[in-house]
């Protein structure tokens, strides 16, 4: 009887990845290549982590939960945004370009700070919920939620602000103040959350312009390379609908 | 190039300062002279060709808009309102949509090099909207202008004339291409830009709209450069009587230059 699994041809994996590291006065950005064999089922978090250990151990790059859940990994592969935790090898070919995320402060080689960039949006964007108590009671109970809204809200919230969406946007690349989408959906999840006392003309003052939901050319990267599949092109017209009434009104 | 926003320091809810509300009008105000010229030219482009159908059938579109069935004889003044309508509109839409234009070269050369590394047909297409409607700021405005100024020109010889004895059908020939594919991609743009036509499932209503964007494509330039060879041909043909305009044999009983 015969082996009923058939063990594919692996191949050689070479793997030009852009080297840089901005503290060191003498680094000089270039590619460099490694080469690995090919496992079953690799991703590129398992490539990157094997070149690591057994090539080169001063590769720097990013991950924690090696699932999706975090966006920490986060790169430019082959010329797309996308996360190496969630990227097969066998779904790309032999050759593979690695490159930081663009339009993020470069840490090292595949790392940057998206966290700062995040931060700089949340705050400008003052994406929490702003309620109109001066004094919280913390001890009282929270008001019931329409389980069909609170999914719509969940639904959003699923961002987890890996960057590929900012990457990926053509007018964010050309436009550094531009929020890019998930700025765009961050509104667009505390517009639909009643705990958040804001109005329309609220939210109008922080993406009513050219830097915000104006501003987007409907270019669709963001849609076609978020990992999390959110639904930002539906979003995104969403709100430039309530925006564009908001700013009629 | 990293950005560092500025803080807010506002933790109760915004006060009620006022941003602008330009940002919200001129948008809709682009998309809106956008959809009103990508309209105009789909039933500009049928009006044109009609000289496929005939001289008779062109010259009494062209009459038509003169008002010649309304008031017995042509108010040419009435094309030149319709085509200074049409040139304001343009206007507008080019002065509008000049603000998504890259401002530098290094905005042109980030876009360049972002798209080349994407691969991504809705970033490519945005290029060659911004290239297509930068040739028809000069390409059209030509147009527009004789178009304005010599209404009485427009029928089956005269248009004809204009396309061969003036050697217009250059312009007009690279003119076809560049408004079918801006028209094109503007309008399907415009579509998933304020989410028409969104029946649940984002992602197949773009399919629909992009494979609908270029048949209607291809079915004008089809169209179009039928309808400039039509007028070449007739061009050619009546170039030793240039400036004769056309009269259908119903209306001068037979007598035809």
């Amino acid at each position: 009887m015969s082996d009923p699994v058939s063990t594919p041809a692996l191949r050689k994996l070479r793997f030009h990845v852009l080297r840089h590291d901005p503290r060191d006065a003498t680094s000089v950005p270039h590619f460099q290549t490694y080469e690995i064999e090919e496992a079953a089922g690799m991703t590129l978090f398992i490539a990157l982590n094997e070149i690591r250990e057994q090539i080169d151990s001063s590769l720097a790059f990013d991950f924690v939960c090696r699932a999706g859940i975090c966006g920490s990994c986060g790169m430019v592969i082959n010329g797309r945004p996308g996360l190496a935790c969630r990227t097969l090898t066998q779904d790309l070919p032999a050759d593979i370009t690695l490159a930081p995320l663009p339009a993020f402060e470069l840490i090292a080689d595949l790392s940057v700070n998206t966290g700062k960039w995040m931060r700089g949006m949340s705050e400008r964007l003052e994406t929490w919920v702003h309620s109109l108590q001066g004094d919280p009671d913390l001890r009282r109970l929270e008001e019931r939620m329409d389980p069909d809204l609170a999914d719509r809200i969940y639904e959003l919230d699923r961002c987890v602000e890996c960057g590929c969406c900012v990457a990926a946007c053509g007018t964010a690349r050309m436009r550094e103040d531009f929020v890019g989408a998930v700025g765009l959906n961050k509104i667009a999840r505390f517009s639909l959350d009643p705990r958040d006392k804001r109005t329309d003309n609220d939210f109008y003052e922080l993406v009513g312009n050219d830097d915000g939901v104006f501003g987007c050319m409907t270019l669709l990267g963001c849609q076609d390379v978020c990992p999390k599949d959110l639904p930002l092109q539906t979003q995104i017209a969403f709100l430039r609908r309530k925006m564009a009434r908001t700013g009629l009104g | 190039m990293n950005t560092v926003f500025h803080v807010t320091d506002r933790s109760v809810p915004l006060s009620a300062k006022a941003r602008s509300r330009w940002p919200a009008r001129l948008d809709l105000l682009q998309s809106g002279t956008g959809l009103a010229l990508g309209l105009f030219m789909w039933g500009h482009m049928f009006f044109v060709a009609t000289i496929l159908l005939g001289k008779d059938a062109m010259w009494a579109v062209a009459r038509f808009f003169e008002g010649y069935f309304f008031f017995g004889r042509s108010l040419y003044w009435l094309v030149s309102l319709i085509v200074a309508i049409v040139f304001a509109l343009f206007i507008t839409h080019a002065a509008l949509a000049l603000r998504k234009f890259p401002a530098s070269y290094r905005q042109y050369r980030t876009y360049r090099d972002h798209m080349a590394g994407m691969k991504h047909e809705d970033t490519t297409l945005w290029y060659w909207q911004v290239v297509t409607g930068f040739a028809l700021f000069f390409m059209a405005s030509v147009h527009l202008y004789i178009m304005m100024t010599r209404p009485e020109r427009i029928g089956p010889f005269g248009s004809a004339d204009r396309m061969w004895s003036d050697l217009m059908w250059p312009l007009y020939l690279i003119m076809l291409f560049a408004v079918e594919f801006h028209g094109g991609i503007g309008l399907y743009r415009l579509a998933l830009k304020w989410g028409w036509f969104e029946r649940g499932d984002p992602d197949a209503t773009r399919r629909k709209l992009r494979a609908f964007k270029w048949a209607i494509t291809a079915f004008f330039l089809v169209l179009g450069v039928a309808t400039l060879v039509a007028y070449v041909k007739i061009g050619i043909e009546h170039a030793p009587f240039y400036g004769q305009p056309y009269e259908p044999a119903w209306v001068t009983g037979g007598h035809q230059p």
